[in-house]
């Protein structure tokens, strides 16, 4: 599908081969802004583009906008490699993209309303009892609970990729703690900074608003409707790899990163140690997981969380964000009723749709994987960050038999996929500007209303052919550009 | 409302950028004294000044110029050394990375990768005037950053007493330092090689030419003394930091309506009594070290009275202490 004129400057030795081009477009269907984008690189050298691309990454590295890894004995700031060339959404993508995500939050928190509520989706066999109840992320403690404006899923980051057609599809629910907003913001600054003239004439929204809707957002789930409600950020600590992302949202919000040891509750009521005594909190954004959260009720030995602050959750004394329990709603086998369940509770088909996927727990999903594991992307239901994929047709005939193996012994902990041959995007390489495979996680925040930041995180499988584009897996990312609609801006 | 916890970083990130910027001036103006008197035993006063003795000699032979300079520069698990001073700073900061301006944070960024770059070439009798010279600029250059961009709520109060209160005890130690040095010398007074002694303590306090300024006969101890002790106009004297924490402590309990902090402005008076109260001369003749000593231990004590009435404020609050917001 690369695109049919002779191209010039630094894209003129470029070939995306089968693969859809995010920057060329379709045939039938060319990129609205590829003319001005090509222009635009003709009008620099590859050596320019590599010293500003240099500059950014140092900028990142001196603003410590890093994943810390840590040794025994050293911290070791790595930064998440970022590429100069941006992805560019059209505006009628966008808007169908927006739609969908905004439709797939709705779904979600409304099966979790559910869940923890009548359970109306169960008794209707529309989802399977023990695939929910009997789920590790399944909450018991919260069965009843009543939650503000039954957001659960206050923040939620989906994971989005896109065919050989240029259909995009989801791949994955992120309900829990989804991270990487942060690079969304600061990738855009950068490019502001090392780029500028790129932008000219293009009409790209802005992402500045995230801080502000994101507290609009907690605050309108706020206990008892409180005007001017105090809301901290809660972070496992400075430790933590993803700590930078915390401070960052914090200050963006305006409000206090708080850990676990500067909570106490007292009377089912959360306070905030400060220099003036305690003082209470209303609604905490809390980037812990469900089992650190309270040792009294998950995790004894957990060191991170605070004690009691279930109790105060469960009598509606303090809004937790996301909600305890959205795990059961993210996780890989549930993602496989998505469709059904958008149907269900919405009477609309869903607007992105899923990727096809066999559940091994089902009798006919297990004999078509097993049937045709050297074309199938295998995947652990309960694993993140790209840990355990088993990609068919790139994996040796030892580890298809593995796979098989572990397969046979535990179905239910399995799912597969065809391949996606995912969308590709012009990228700066050791040998030139090169295609290489993208996805796009949007991050949509809900208060009474939902609200899709423009873009998202678009990451990017840096290593030649790789379809992994998880950080922990050598990935890096690109700044993701929506364009306005004509006559919007 | 801030967090105790982030008090307590923005206290001791003050504090540890201080120190080090006092351990580099300190041990600069050593590195000249020494080459001027070839007296090798000087280095050694250095150690005992900062109560390091023990454990240096644990890990080395004996006390020169390379040792000592490697001991407080470059060493790692040396927990007074200035790479150690550093790298709390920064973990301090990181800590406080919230609330402080990204400038801020970068700079230290920056500058602690900088300083752990550092090696035993650095500290080179040809290169280490410049590497004293970037480290008081790396340290200088945070301060100014801080004075410049760093918003002035509450966090602001206890970083700024966390400075001052580190000065002061840095500056009675500088006096310490050089007691010890000069107390077998004690019967050449006036001499030139006293007078150059006394001149290396101001320079090391940034002071020579400060002290020209206020004093114009000949240099004495007690002069030299009073200045760093007493003088309210130089911005490392003891008086003038012990006023600033005063004046800055009453700002931040009346600004927030804070009932913490009560014991140590009384203690503050205390020691302003004691500075206000008595003449050098006087001092000089009730020991001046028996009265750096006590100093010391007030500042030492000072610096817990702020801990208990804010820093653990919520550790130590029963359910009666809850306010309302």
């Amino acid at each position: 599908m690369s695109a049919p004129t002779s191209r010039s400057g630094l894209l003129s030795k470029y070939d995306s081969g089968s693969y859809f081009c995010e920057l060329l477009g379709s045939p039938t269907s060319p990129h609205p802004v590829f003319e001005t984008i090509e222009q635009q690189l003709s009008t620099i050298t590859e050596d320019e583009l590599r010293s500003r691309a240099a500059a950014a990454e140092n900028d990142l590295y001196d603003l410590g906008v890093t994943f810390t890894v840590y040794s025994e004995k050293n911290a070791i700031d790595r930064v998440l490699p970022f590429d100069m060339i941006p992805r560019i959404l059209s505006a009628a993508d966008w808007t169908m993209l927006e739609a969908g995500v905004r439709q797939r939050v709705r779904t979600l928190n409304l099966f979790l309303a559910d869940v923890y509520g009548p359970q109306k989706v169960l008794k209707d066999g529309i989802v399977p009892a023990d695939l929910v109840l009997g789920n590790p992320n399944y909450r018991a403690q919260m069965q009843g609970v009543k939650v503000a404006n039954d957001v659960y899923v206050a923040i939620c980051g989906i994971d989005l990729v896109r065919d050989q057609n240029g259909q995009f599809m989801v791949l994955e629910d992120n309900a829990r703690t989804p991270s990487g907003v942060s690079y969304v913001l600061e990738n855009r600054r950068m490019m502001h900074r090392a780029w500028p003239e790129l932008f000219h004439g293009l009409g790209v929204q802005s992402v500045d608003g995230y801080g502000a809707r994101l507290r609009q957002a907690l605050a309108e789930n706020a206990p008892g409707g409180e005007a001017d409600p105090h809301i901290v950020l809660l972070t496992p600590g400075t430790y933590n790899s993803a700590y930078f992302e915390h401070v960052f949202l914090a200050r963006e919000m305006g409000v206090t990163l708080a850990e676990g040891r500067d909570l106490v509750v007292v009377d089912s009521k959360v306070y905030l140690r400060t220099i003036a005594g305690l003082r209470r909190v209303d609604v905490i954004y809390r980037r812990i997981d469900d089992d650190f959260l309270d040792p009294l009720v998950f995790r004894e030995d957990s060191m991170l969380g605070v004690p009691g602050v279930m109790d105060a959750y469960v009598k509606g004394n303090v809004h937790l964000a996301n909600g305890v329990g959205t795990g059961v709603a993210d996780d890989k086998a549930v993602y496989a009723y998505m469709p059904r369940l958008t149907r269900y509770y919405l009477g609309e088909d869903p607007i992105i749709p899923n990727v096809e996927t066999h559940l091994c727990n089902e009798a006919e999903g297990l004999a078509y994987t097993l049937a045709n594991l050297e074309k199938l992307v295998v995947k652990p239901v309960g694993a993140s960050g790209g840990y355990g994929v088993v990609i068919g047709p790139r994996a040796t005939k030892a580890e298809i038999e593995e796979t098989r193996a572990q397969i046979i012994a535990d179905p239910g902990n399995f799912i597969s996929q065809p391949v996606i041959g995912l969308s590709v995007c012009p990228t700066v390489c050791k040998d030139g500007i090169e295609p290489r495979h993208i996805d796009l996680r949007p991050f949509a925040v809900t208060g009474k209303d939902t609200w899709v930041l423009p873009g998202g995180l678009t990451r990017v499988a840096l290593r030649k052919n790789s379809l992994v584009v998880n950080s922990s897996q050598g990935g890096g990312s690109k700044d993701t550009w929506v364009l306005f609609s004509e006559g919007t801006r | 409302m801030l967090l105790s916890r982030h008090a307590e970083a923005a206290f001791w990130l003050a504090r540890y950028v201080e120190r080090a910027e006092n351990l580099a001036r300190m041990l600069d103006v050593q590195n000249v004294f020494a080459a001027d008197t070839r007296d090798p035993a000087s280095w050694r006063s250095i150690l005992t000044l900062n109560s390091d003795e023990a454990r240096f000699l644990e890990n080395h032979e004996q006390a020169d110029r390379e040792s000592v300079t490697q001991f407080y520069v470059l060493d790692q698990d040396n927990p007074t050394s200035i790479v150690a001073a550093i790298h709390a700073a920064r973990e301090n900061a990181r800590a406080l990375r919230p609330l402080i301006p990204t400038e801020m944070w970068t700079q230290l960024n920056v500058f602690h990768r900088k300083i752990h770059a550092l090696t035993m070439a650095d500290l080179s009798e040809a290169r280490l005037p410049r590497t004293y010279a970037m480290i008081k600029e790396g340290c200088q250059a945070h301060t100014g950053i801080t004075e410049g961009t760093f918003f002035r709520d509450e966090a602001w109060y206890f970083y700024s007493m966390g400075r001052s209160l580190e000065r002061a005890d840095q500056t009675t130690r500088l006096l310490d330092i050089k007691y010890h040095q000069l107390l077998p010398f004690g019967a050449t007074v006036g001499s030139g090689f006293d007078i150059g002694q006394w001149n290396s303590v101001l320079r090391s306090a940034a002071a020579y030419y400060a002290y020209r300024r206020a004093h114009f006969g000949a240099m004495s101890p007690g002069t030299v003394a009073g200045f760093l002790l007493q003088n309210r106009a130089f911005p490392r004297s003891v008086a003038l930091c012990v006023d600033d924490m005063g004046r800055v402590l009453n700002g931040l309990r009346s600004r927030y309506h804070l009932r913490g902090g009560v014991v140590a402005l009384e203690r503050i008076d205390e020691v302003q009594a004691e500075l206000n109260g008595r003449s050098i001369e006087s001092i000089l003749i009730g020991g001046l070290h028996e009265f750096l000593d006590m100093l010391q231990t007030v500042l030492g004590h000072l610096g817990g009275d702020i801990a208990r009435d804010f820093f653990l404020y919520g550790e130590i609050a029963g359910q009666a202490q809850v306010q309302s917001q």
